[in-house]
């Protein structure tokens, strides 16, 4: 799949951003006042920043709001809806810390809950497309829950659960590669099941229909930088995990702790770049291509 | 509405016969040329005269080699548009409803100023039917040229989808393929139609036809032998070059 920037920031930083609400939902930390502020603005400027991103992934971005109509089918929709409910309700409750200096716990809780149920659904617009093998799968979602909820802590300041949450996402993560790398072969879907000419023999792609390029190879055919995936997997695993929590372990202060938040940021937008560059959509069977 | 139907009254598509087809990619063309002109968005060209030009196309035609064990090898040309399934993926995962299939016939449409150009539905088709427009940027797809098949301004041969009028060779058929004593469904159930990619579960409308085998070699003949030389009995200049020839 072609690693849209617009796609590959919105799902990074969102994802984040989503993270860090749903702990100040849950009062980690339970801040008030210029605190609060703080750490509400920052998690507001990845969300909404994130959601701002994906808009440039449109071809008419100015027809955006018919796109919270298909909630009944369509998973994109229903993170439309999600994120502006877990927005305005985690709004709410921060409105409560920053300028009342108290916490409404049934708010507070109901925000987290749809942050999470908003990264949830982010996950599903991936997971559910049969055509991407390596998508097609509950690891999705795990991986983008992950993602968020270690990022989250890691952003909070949670540092004793930041810390094994990121160990844990990194062997998640393995895992999910690994299984990835198996996705296509194992789906079944092959140039004999596109084609249906598999019985009689081997199929091979003699010609294929247009000379140059098209939207289709563009888009689902994207191989450059493939050859570069296994390192850029070991840097992913340095930037997101390995690198916060060296740091973390270090003794804490805002300087260190600024440095894993970079670096942990760093790693999940290579991570998310190899999520979309190494994933083959099975239309390239057809002109003999993955 | 994205929710697929639960059943159309008809189910319009192409039966499509790659024993006949010979890869001349009119129907390409004649698609291009229609669609162009009618319904929605142009089809429009990028660089078309340049070093990399690029277009959108509902209809693609691709050439196969299937290489059986024991005979010989067999070309096979293989159009491939919309199959305007019956669980179309691409419909239900579109947000604003652009996308739709229609209960009257069962065709898969974009309506064109709903769509927000996102891209989802071509990343849920897994046969590259759709194609997002270069200039416009809305989803392009096969509309079984509906703006055809019902037109009473165009004469009865004509309402059909442009392919099918336009292929010399007859390897196009248009039919409600949901009617099992339809052309298409008799042609379908004769010939040993076929679905692409059926492990996909998006129950295709379109059906395609094999290809016959090709004919084995006969192993008593050398049919692969050289041609004998022949030089007998050579007349006139022939014969003239011959005698001058032996005599070198």
């Amino acid at each position: 799949m072609h690693p849209a920037p617009s796609v590959i920031l919105f799902t990074s930083l969102s994802g984040l951003g989503f993270g860090l609400l749903f702990f100040l939902g849950l009062g980690m930390p339970a801040s008030t006042g210029l605190v609060a502020f703080v750490f509400y603005a920052i998690a507001y400027a990845f969300a909404v920043g994130g959601l701002i991103f994906s808009t440039f992934h449109l071809g008419h971005p100015e027809r955006a709001l018919k796109a919270f109509t298909q909630w009944r089918s369509s998973w994109l929709s229903r993170e439309a809806w999600l994120a502006v409910m877990a927005l305005c309700v985690s709004g709410l409750g921060a409105i409560a810390q920053i300028f009342f200096e108290t916490r409404i716990n049934a708010i507070s809780y109901l925000g987290a809950t749809l942050s999470m149920a908003t990264v949830f659904s982010t996950a599903m617009i991936y997971r559910q497309l049969a055509t991407i093998p390596r998508w097609h799968t509950p690891w999705t979602p795990v991986l983008f829950l992950g993602y968020s909820l270690a990022g989250g802590a890691l952003f909070a300041g949670q540092v004793s659960l930041a810390m094994p949450a990121l160990c844990v996402l990194a062997a998640l993560q393995v895992v999910a590669w690994m299984q990835g790398d198996r996705a296509l072969a194992d789906s079944g879907t092959t140039l004999a099941t596109a084609t249906g000419l598999g019985e009689r023999g081997s199929v091979r792609a003699f010609e294929p229909p247009h000379t140059g390029t098209n939207y289709l190879l563009k888009e689902f055919v994207y191989v450059v930088g493939r050859k570069h995936a296994a390192k850029l997997r070991i840097i992913a695993l340095i930037l997101f995990a390995g690198t916060p929590v060296l740091l973390l372990a270090l003794e804490f202060n805002h300087i260190l702790a600024l440095l894993a938040v970079i670096a942990h940021i760093a790693g999940v937008v290579t991570s998310r770049w190899l999520f979309f560059a190494q994933a083959e959509h099975v239309v390239g069977l057809y002109y003999g291509k993955r | 509405m994205t929710c697929l139907p639960s059943s159309t009254d008809k189910k319009l598509g192409l039966v499509i016969d790659l024993d006949t087809c010979v890869g001349c990619h009119a129907c390409v063309v004649s698609c291009k040329g229609w669609n162009t002109e009618n319904y929605g968005a142009p089809l429009a060209d990028q660089d078309a005269y340049g070093e990399n030009p690029l277009g959108t196309f509902l209809n693609r035609v691709h050439s196969y080699e299937v290489q059986p064990e024991d005979s010989p090898a067999q070309l096979i040309h293989f159009p491939k548009s919309c199959l305007h399934c019956d669980d179309a993926p691409c419909v239900t995962v579109c947000p604003t409803g652009a996308s739709y299939k229609r209960t009257e016939d069962g065709i898969v449409l974009v309506n064109e100023t709903d769509c927000i150009g996102c891209g989802l539905c071509a990343w849920a088709c897994p046969y590259g039917a759709r194609e997002l427009d270069g200039e416009e940027k809305v989803m392009k797809k096969c509309t079984l040229c509906v703006d055809r098949i019902y037109n009473e301004n165009l004469p009865e041969e004509d309402r059909v989808p442009a392919c099918v009028r336009t292929c010399p060779a007859g390897a196009r058929h248009f039919g409600d393929l949901g009617d099992p004593d339809s052309d298409v469904s008799k042609l379908v159930a004769d010939r040993g139609g076929f679905d692409l990619m059926p492990e996909m579960n998006t129950k295709p409308v379109n059906k395609y036809l094999p290809p016959r085998l090709k004919d084995q070699l006969d192993p008593e003949r050398n049919e692969t032998h050289a041609l004998e030389a022949q030089a007998e009995n050579p007349q006139g200049l022939f014969a003239w070059l011959d005698r001058t020839l032996e005599k070198l």
